[in-house]
């Protein structure tokens, strides 16, 4: 349990400080950067109580289920590998908050700063101790969205911005691809455990899937770790604050793809496939980086295509499926996090005391600044992998396992490309340091400027310098037994013997290396030609090229666009039901042909056919006269009529007594809007398109009632329907089994369906609150009433009997509420009632009367409803019951004698409540906005006159 | 005449009216439109339990054969549901016309406030500035 409690606060203390900074932002540089430093410094200790157990060869880890059904658990765990990042994680995080204390201006929004700082580190770390991968990819995605954060930090640069967002696409598109792999992965090993699949390695690399679960890990990998192609959100990044670029490329971001093919490596790596892709994209990115980066002049912009360069090589270390070559690839890690980290924060010092990045301006400046200037030069020696550095040191291994792999088939081209990425690696570490801190100034105003800064600032890159010195002098006695540890955690076997140290003796990769140093001073011996040759030919440019891609997709998607989503309804509907008809015959077509099915018909009456006569000549009525509006609805309510009957024909009371209910609010609902609309509008379709309409109109109708037919003629399969007759009364405590479903076996469903009509009413409620201002306002005022007025606003024997009726039709509400669970009645029907019984108030008195004899709200009755609904639902788990379970008894009262109570009637009032809210706040709200127009409209006549 | 084919046909009218109407150019037809194929839509959910006379799914002793009570249910609650809908709609669509002075759903530009029954428009609104 100490040590599930360890891992967990690990992971958690980057994040709990990101919080912590993030509401405490108006407090100081010094509060903001101190927790920050507490956080890191708290994990770094935590990580040292663990690292004895994990370098003895322990793994210590956690699990605790997140979402067990899709094999998502939240596993952290702690092997060699993951110590040493979270280590750099941790390590050159404090130094960064403590030179970004520094760094930043007291100005500055500190609290942004080191909050995204903790949320990037706490996504790192969560990265690396991840025992689950598709944690993993939660804390992946997560560095892409924390780097997005700072890299953009300084918002108002438009290059930040850019930077940022490029960063983004590009790292968060590969994050996609990655999410693909990872998920084949796991499907292929038959779990997402990463403990697991790392010993599936032989079942990975034999599935079929294989290739494809390799690409998608590689391109989530080489995104984030700028590999070429896709390297150039790197340089963009440098627009972040140095402390940032100084984290980003030494110990995170992009070393999580080199973190994420080093856990991989015991799954994917030995197979030719992969060494061929990861090999050659690494040396690929290996040589141009170095090649680009001799010729930067932005002293962040050296240092970004340095990075590229390099991981390009660890990158490629690991694509040799050697355990010797990812031995080399581990101590790179080290030494690339010392030197880098060191050189970009020597870079910031540079800029923040001369103001400028620009080397070609620089110069010197050993003499100004000679403390800066001996950090850095150790720095870039080691980066150029001069001896007696750390870099040397891995350099060497580097160049001794090259010959081991015939590239092409060829067994001296790696180790002559190596050679040629290596010699440009020390080319440009060499002009970093001679054109930046020897010679003469090349200008005089920065030099004049320059001064060393205070201890605070350059004691950061001071101690990484000096790591990378001792990785160089005490190689076996500093890194040794962490390098063997770490070795047999990535290659998933025990360590090849090695012996770190600076002389070999006479081999071939010390030949190499002395042509690298000499070609590298070569080519800072001809800089200047070699430049102006580099300027003359015209390169592309890949964030032209990115740029250029995103805008062709932006216009082509836009005239996709703009083709299909037209903005008529019209076309679409026509679309939408034709596809629907093509569908059905399509459909039909499979069914076998048979219309009509062997069920025995029931021979209609004479009334049944008056009523269908009726009805059809009221659907065509409504057609053909659809531009009388006025009329079509009578002969909608026609319609509405027949359908009622037809539910009362075919033993269905209860939805007849909704049906006729429901069409008496339409109606009166239609007639409010009409109000308002236009009355008699002009002619629109032309005779064409009327016949064009009318085809696909009468063909969806023939399919629709040809299904109907078929349906009708054949007996219905099993029903569930016995179960709910069988078990109402005994179970629901109800004889009418339509409620019973509504208000108990169903119940769920219809709390979804009250909410959704909540929804709606408070929908409507919110588009006609707004209409009073703007356009819609401005011809609200403007209306006219343009229908013939009865000269008595509210007619005398009109309001009379509304008053009389309302008593009565409350009382038959409430009947038919109270009888509702035995006999055709219940919420959904009571509450039409009763809306009705209201909407006849505001009819026959007008809205004002009405409204201010109103005693309740219909916002607080849609809640009231919803919540009584949902209460009695979750009442049942007091009694250990499970959601929505009802229960019932008898009780006896005198006089009324013995009735029944059941809980399922208290959530039928919840309906209740629901269903009358919305109907009253539609209809309420819409004879409101009518009334108010009128008024309106009327006031401001009398003032015109 | 079967009562099958009489609600079988009726159905297919009613889409038939339902599609031609929520065609049309004029969101008023296509609220029409849309309620007609909703009576359709309800209809035919309803026949799915297929047509029974005279035996309403109320509980009794004293009988054993019932109509099938599920689509009830459920076309009770979608008889509500559309009501709720249509509301809707009417609503969305007397807001647009408010909004921008035209009843189409053609997608064609009309000239705004051309049409009858609005023909006052915001130029009239210049002396009247009540929120």
């Amino acid at each position: 349990m100490a040590i599930a409690l360890t891992l967990l606060t690990l992971v958690a203390l980057p994040f709990v400080a990101a919080l912590a900074i993030a509401l405490l932002h108006d407090a100081g540089r010094a509060l903001h950067s101190g927790i920050a430093a507490g956080a890191s410094g708290g994990g770094l200790a935590l990580l040292a109580m663990l690292s004895a157990p994990v370098l003895g060869g322990e793994v210590p880890s956690a699990s605790w289920a997140w979402v067990p059904a899709l094999g998502l658990d939240l596993t952290l765990m702690v092997d060699p590998l993951g110590l040493m990042f979270a280590g750099l994680i941790l390590g050159i995080g404090l130094l960064v908050v403590i030179f970004g204390h520094f760094y930043l201006y007291a100005g500055e929004a500190t609290g942004r700063f080191f909050a995204s700082l903790m949320l990037f580190q706490g996504a790192m770390l969560g990265i690396v101790i991840a025992g689950n991968v598709l944690l993993l990819l939660v804390f992946w995605e997560m560095t892409s969205l924390a780097s997005f954060l700072l890299i953009g930090f300084w918002q108002h640069k438009a290059e930040a911005r850019q930077g940022a967002r490029m960063a983004l696409a590009v790292t968060g598109g590969g994050g996609l691809a990655l999410i693909g792999g990872m998920v084949l992965l796991g499907l292929v090993a038959g779990s997402f455990d990463l403990a697991t699949i790392l010993e599936r390695g032989d079942i990975v690399r034999a599935s079929p899937l294989y290739p494809v679960l390799l690409g998608l890990i590689l391109l989530g990998c080489f995104t984030k770790s700028a590999q070429f192609p896709f390297h150039f959100w790197l340089p963009h990044a440098m627009a972040a604050p140095t402390p940032v670029s100084a984290y980003l490329h030494s110990a995170t971001m992009v070393k999580a793809g080199v973190f994420l093919l080093a856990r991989l490596w015991p799954v994917l790596a030995g197979t030719g496939l992969y060494t061929g892709i990861v090999t050659s994209v690494g040396l690929t990115t290996m040589i141009f980086g170095a090649v680009v980066a001799l010729f930067r002049h932005d002293l962040k912009s050296i240092l970004a295509y340095s990075t590229i360069s390099q991981l390009g090589m660890l990158v490629m270390l690991l694509g040799f499926s050697l355990e010797a070559a990812a031995l080399a690839a581990v101590l790179h890690i080290l030494n690339h996090a010392a030197f880098k980290a060191a050189l970009f924060m020597s870079a910031g010092i540079v800029e923040h005391e001369t103001g400028t990045r620009d080397i070609r301006r620089l110069g010197g400046l050993a003499k100004a600044m000679p403390i800066t200037a001996m950090i850095a030069t150790l720095a870039a020696a080691s980066m150029a992998g001069l001896p007696p550095l750390g870099g040397f040191i891995s350099k060497e291994l580097m160049l001794y396992e090259t010959p081991k792999l015939a590239l092409l088939g060829l067994p001296w081209l790696l180790p002559l490309l190596a050679t040629l990425g290596a010699t440009f690696s020390v080319g440009y570490s060499l002009r970093l340091a001679a054109h930046l801190f020897f010679g003469q100034p090349r200008e005089a105003e920065p030099f004049a400027r320059a001064h060393d800064p205070g201890a605070g600032m350059w004691i950061a890159p001071a101690l990484l310098t000096t790591l990378a010195v001792l990785l160089g002098l005490i190689p076996m006695l500093l890194a040794g037994p962490l390098v063997g540890a770490v070795t047999a955690a990535v290659t998933g076997a025990p360590a090849p013997k090695f012996d770190l140290a600076l002389w070999h003796g006479v081999n071939l990769a010390l030949i190499l290396s002395l042509i690298a140093v000499a070609g590298g001073a070569l080519l800072l011996w001809q800089h200047k030609p070699l430049l102006a040759a580099w300027e003359r030919a015209s390169l592309p440019d890949a964030k032209r090229m990115f740029e250029g891609s995103f805008a062709f997709a932006d216009k082509w998607v836009r005239k996709a666009i703009v083709a299909t989503h037209t903005p008529s309804l019209q076309r679409m509907l026509l679309a939408s039901f034709s596809v629907i008809v093509l569908l059905v015959i399509d459909g039909a077509q499979a069914g076998g042909g048979v219309l009509t099915g062997g069920r025995a018909l029931l021979p209609a009456t004479p009334v049944a056919v008056v009523a269908w006569v009726l009805l059809i000549a009221a659907t065509a009525a409504v057609v053909n006269d659809s531009r009388n509006r006025l009329r079509v609805l009578i002969y909608v309510s026609v319609i509405g009529l027949v359908v009622s009957l037809t539910f009362v024909q075919f033993s269905a009371p209860d939805l007849a007594l909704t049906q006729i209910s429901v069409e008496v609010v339409t109606i009166l609902l239609l007639l409010l809007a009409l109000n308002l609309l236009p009355k008699s509008p002009p002619l629109l379709s032309t005779a064409s398109r009327k016949w064009r309409d009318g085809a696909l109109a009468i063909t969806g109708g023939v399919l629709v009632g040809g299904i109907a037919w078929a349906m009708l003629t054949r007996d219905p399969g099993p029903s569930i329907a016995a179960y709910h007759l069988a078990n109402a009364k005994s179970g629901g405590g109800g004889t009418n089994v339509v409620n019973v479903i509504l208000v108990d076996f169903r119940a769920f469903d219809t709390l979804g369906e009250i909410i959704v009509l909540g929804i709606a009413g408070l929908g409507i409620f919110a588009l006609l609150e707004s209409t009073a201002t703007g356009a819609a306002g401005a011809r609200l005022r403007a209306w006219r009433e343009d229908m013939p007025h009865s000269p008595e606003r509210h007619p005398m024997m009109l309001v009379v009997a509304s008053r009389i009726v309302l008593p009565l039709t409350l009382t038959v509400a409430i009947y038919l509420f109270l009888r509702g669970h035995n006999q055709p009645g219940g919420g959904f029907i009571a509450a039409l009632v009763a809306a009705i019984a209201f909407l006849v108030q505001y009819l026959a008195a007008g809205f004002d009367w009405s409204e201010a004899r109103k005693r309740f709200g219909e916002h607080q009755l849609i809640a009231w409803g919803v919540l009584v609904a949902m209460a009695t639902g979750l009442g049942s788990f007091l009694f250990g019951a499970k959601f929505m379970t009802s229960t019932f008894g008898y009780f006896t009262l005198p006089l009324i004698g013995t009735f029944e109570l059941a809980s399922a009637m208290l959530f039928d009032i919840g309906v209740f409540l629901t269903v009358f809210g919305a109907v009253m706040l539609a209809l309420a709200q819409l004879s409101h906005i009518a009334q108010r127009a009128a008024r309106a409209a009327r006031k401001g006549g009398e003032g015109g006159a | 005449m079967s009562y099958e084919f009489l609600v079988a046909s009726a159905i297919g009218v009613l889409v038939a009216g339902g599609i031609y109407l929520a065609l049309r150019a004029r969101t008023f037809q296509v609220v029409l439109g849309l309620t007609l194929i909703s009576y359709a839509v309800n209809l035919f959910l309803f026949a799915s339990g297929r047509l029974v006379v005279g035996r309403p799914p109320i509980w009794d002793k004293a009988v054993s054969d019932y109509t099938d009570p599920l689509p009830q249910a459920l076309v009770l609650t979608a008889i509500v549901i559309t009501f709720g809908m249509t509301a809707f709609v009417v609503i969305l669509s007397l807001r647009s016309f408010l909004e921008t002075g035209s009843d189409h759903v053609d997608g064609d530009k009309v000239p705004c406030d051309a049409q009858d029954g609005m023909a006052g428009s915001i130029a009239e609104d210049g002396e009247d500035t009540r929120p």
